[in-house]
């Protein structure tokens, strides 16, 4: 299981191949985030590219496309040898790319915005009839009279495809694509595409979904941490394969001498439903979670399922429509905004450290301000500021977290990141939350720091707390958590016990397989 | 060929206060060459222009006289711009001060007390306030760019008091002249002295004293910096981003309001078409000369009255058009701006030919 890989095509490159990418390697400092890489597409295939977030997939799909350039490897298109210096060349190839997030002007319609991404010297007219002819054919109905401002996702990403099938690819790299769409509009999507393969349009398919790669794709190729790790026919391989492929078969170590004593519920999210902030973002469905004092609870997921939208909601950022649905330490919070949550007793560390969790441009003593105003202990008194008591604050956190500063009180933004995220984890656990939220704890943090940072999680819960970690890193989420769940496309799962949850359960529930597959298009419609 | 501004990794703390420095040198050797253009003594003309006007009492009373208005609206406006809001109608909020405060001299003519200067001063404050309150409301409930409504509201300002002075309030003793009734005794600001600098400029120096605690001591000032600078931070903090709208344009419009009283009350005596040679646009260079921190824009204050005096007197000893002042204001705010965007980005210069990185499309 997971061992058929197939090599197809000799050590000589062969003209079978649409495009060859050998011993690609990217470094980014110490870090490889393509390690000797190979990729094949053939002509009129439609190849996934699976791969948890980091796994390195962006990276390839970048140097594909020209954006950005490998230290090592190279490409070969139809045989031959090739640099694709800029993204400008690869069109010249005859590769295009759909991106995630799309970069279109809503003041304009759809011709002029299409327009804009072609010679200068075109006629908007001749444009017209050739976007009516295209989008027909291919079962992509646009009207190009339309304003950008009035579509809906689909028909902008619709737009983007039309771009692309213009300029006549012969590769059609799509990232992420059903990520914004709704049920019908993927399907529409993968007719679309089935369609391209037939006439022998080779599509490059990034994706984590399961189900959809199963579906639609001839050949997948899987990375995982920057390495090719299996290269399948996933029409041959069950969706927890795939899942046990894409997480990796590592025994994960459980801090099982860990003493398991869960006390109250300090934090309950009930029925918790928010619509989603713009075109986007994520919808939050009937969240369900309890957590209790004296356990971590850790929430996995694939980066953009709705993560910072739930802790933007439990921190009181985005209030709830009801003070039921987010109760913490027994107060049902849920209108509060997030200065009375923190009165309450809870603690938030967000994913940004810089602009979200620190002003960049203040001092060390002054962000403890920023979320220090209205404790007790006096960092504000009616209304002026004590700035010695938060010189004070900050001499401690500094000492008592190992925060590394060149100068007794330096500007936020002058700090490494590890020793940002130390002074940001910090200052939370020094007012001894009775609730911490906290989102990505060790996001581009050295190993040293994110150590630390992991053991004051634990000894805070082991204090009597309640801990919630938000976090796309199984490793340290097995390292941390008593409890897990999954979010996916703004639902949670259950959470199980991390002692009984596998790998291929966790990939199955990233994947999506706890979902609501009726009521999310409803939600998404509605939205 | 392409030009660029890249952002410098650091910039140095010394050139950031050096700036208004470096923009007043380039703006001087400007002035030089455009006298010299017109064929004057750029040597006696910037003499005229610069150094006269703080060389006699007389001149430099004019030059106080000038800088309490400049110096109470430039400190508001600091603050409002240090949160990222963009009040450019402190002219029209000074206009509608006027007004207000007018209210209590015209129409309780014979009220003669103390009261009756605290009566109009807080009434200009008010009518100031009141006036930026439309700009902030829009911007928080529409999301209105505040830019473009305040300075819309400056000329229907200005056509108001144009028809108040016209119609309902004019003198009518002043044969049909457009301006009210004189005002006398208590409606009138108390002189310093004997000449014509009245207390003016010492509520503008209790303005700059108040502003700057607010800014370094207050969690209000705290609030205002983290909103400027960060917002997303300021929502972490539980800081509101619409209250402080409110609260920027209101204090900003409510010191432009008692400068515009302070103009009706002080130098002018009456309610007239034009109570300002344009206070409330120069107070926006002021700000930025003054490093949006209020004891800079005190000296800032100054340095801009000057330029208006020294306008007057170029005007009369050297017959330059009086637009000159104007001139130097505006090539003043242009070189500032340029030493500060220098100082946050350098140029580079991109071949055409030149293969250059993309990052991503």
């Amino acid at each position: 299981m997971g061992k058929n890989i197939s090599i197809r095509g000799g050590t000589a490159a062969s003209t079978e191949y649409l495009l060859e990418a050998r011993g690609i390697t990217k470094m980014y400092g110490d870090l490889a985030a393509n390690n000797d890489v190979a990729l094949k597409i053939a002509p009129g295939e439609i190849h996934a590219l699976l791969g948890e977030n980091g796994a390195g997939k962006s990276t390839l799909v970048k140097i594909i496309y020209g954006s950005i350039q490998p230290t090592e490897g190279e490409l070969y298109w139809l045989g031959e040898k090739v640099h694709i210096a800029n993204p400008a060349a690869a069109r010249n190839l005859g590769v295009g790319m759909v991106f995630q997030h799309f970069s279109l002007f809503e003041a304009l319609n759809v011709a002029e915005n299409i327009a804009l991404a072609l010679p200068k010297d075109i006629d908007i007219k001749d444009l017209s009839e050739k976007i009516s002819e295209v989008s027909k054919e291919y079962g992509l109905p646009l009207e190009p009279t339309a304003l950008v401002a009035d579509l809906s996702v689909g028909e902008r990403q619709r737009i983007e495809i039309v771009r692309c099938l213009l300029q006549e690819p012969r590769l059609l790299i799509m990232d992420e694509p059903t990520a914004v769409l709704t049920p019908q509009e993927a399907d529409q999507l993968f007719l679309t595409l089935e369609r391209l393969a037939s006439e022998g349009c080779a599509v490059l398919y990034i994706s984590h979904r399961l189900d959809e790669v199963k579906r639609l794709c001839h050949d997948a190729t899987i990375l995982r941490m920057g390495k090719v790790v299996g290269h399948v026919n996933p029409q041959q391989e069950t969706a927890a394969s795939l899942a046990r492929l894409m997480v990796g078969a590592d025994v994960h170590a459980i801090n099982a001498n860990r003493e398991y004593n869960p006390g109250d519920t300090l934090l309950k999210l009930n029925n918790l439903c928010q619509n989603a902030d713009g075109p986007f973002g994520v919808s939050l469905l009937d969240i369900n979670l309890d957590v209790k004092a004296g356990e971590v609870v850790a929430i996995a997921g694939v980066a953009g399922n709705g993560q910072s939208e739930l802790f933007d909601a439990i921190s009181g950022e985005r209030t709830s429509s009801s003070a039921a649905t987010i109760r913490i330490d027994g107060r049902d919070s849920g209108l509060d905004n997030i200065t009375l949550r923190r009165k309450n007793g809870a603690g938030f560390v967000p994913e940004e450290r810089l602009g979200h969790g620190a002003v960049p441009g203040l001092s060390l003593s002054e962000n403890i301000v920023l979320t220090r105003h209205s404790d007790d202990d006096g960092l504000s008194k009616s209304g002026f500021l004590d700035r010695e008591s938060a010189v004070a604050i900050n001499e401690r956190i500094t000492r008592d977290y190992d925060v590394r500063k060149g100068k007794p009180d330096p500007e936020a933004r002058s700090l490494s990141g590890g020793n940002l995220q130390k002074f940001v984890v910090g200052r939370e656990l020094d007012r001894k939350p009775k609730v911490l939220v906290i989102n990505q704890p060790t996001w581009g943090v050295d190993a040293g720091a994110a150590a630390l940072i992991r053991q004051a999680m634990i000894d805070l819960a082991l204090s009597g707390s309640a801990v919630l970690v938000i976090s796309q890193d199984l490793d340290e989420i097995f390292e941390v958590a008593d409890r897990i769940a999954v979010i996916s496309r703004g639902q949670l799962s259950d959470a199980y016990a991390s002692s009984e949850l596998s790998l291929e359960k966790i990939g199955l529930l990233m994947a999506g397989e706890h979902e609501k597959k009726t009521t999310i298009q409803d939600e998404k419609v509605s939205a | 060929m392409k030009l660029v501004l890249e952002k410098r990794s650091e910039h140095s703390e010394l050139m950031t206060l050096m700036s208004p420095v470096l923009a007043i040198i380039l703006t001087v050797i400007t002035g030089a060459i455009i006298f010299a253009v017109q064929g004057l003594n750029p040597f006696s003309a910037l003499f005229v222009y610069f150094i006269e006007p703080i060389t006699s009492l007389w001149s430099f009373e004019e030059v106080l006289v000038k800088a309490a208005p400049l110096i109470l609206i430039g400190a508001g406006l600091s603050v409002c711009y240090m949160a990222n809001v963009w009040n450019i109608g402190a002219e029209g909020q000074l206009t509608m001060g006027a007004l207000a405060g007018s209210f209590v001299p015209i129409i309780f003519s014979s009220w003669q007390s103390p009261l009756t200067l605290v009566a109009m001063l807080v009434m200009g404050a008010l009518g100031g306030a009141a006036f930026a309150a439309i700009p902030a409301f829009l911007k928080n409930r529409f999301n209105a760019n505040e830019i473009l409504t305040s300075l819309m509201l400056v000329y229907i300002a200005q056509l108001i008091l144009d028809w108040v002075v016209r119609g309902p309030w004019r003198d009518p003793q002043g044969y049909n002249f457009p301006q009210s009734i004189a005002f006398e005794g208590w409606q009138l600001l108390p002189i310093l002295g004997s000449g014509r600098v009245h207390i003016g400029i010492i509520l503008a120096i209790i303005t700059v004293i108040i502003l700057t605690v607010l800014m370094n001591r207050t969690l209000k000032g705290f609030e205002i910096l983290v909103i400027g600078n960060a917002p997303r931070a300021g929502r972490f903090a539980g800081f509101s981003r619409k209250k402080i709208v409110w609260f920027t344009l209101l204090l900003s419009g409510g010191l432009a309001g008692l400068a515009g009283i302070g103009e009706v009350a002080g130098p002018s005596g009456q309610l007239q078409t034009a109570i300002s040679p344009g206070y409330g646009f120069t107070a926006i260079i002021v700000a930025f000369l003054g490093r949006l921190n209020p004891i800079g824009v005190f000296f800032a204050g100054i340095m801009l009255a000057i330029t208006y005096i020294g306008g007057e007197a170029a005007q009369i000893t050297l017959g330059v058009s009086d637009k000159t002042a104007q001139v130097f204001q505006g090539v003043l705010l242009f070189f500032i701006l340029a030493c500060d965007t220098l100082i946050l980005y350098r140029i580079k210069m991109l071949g055409s030919t030149k293969q250059q990185p993309v990052a991503a499309e």
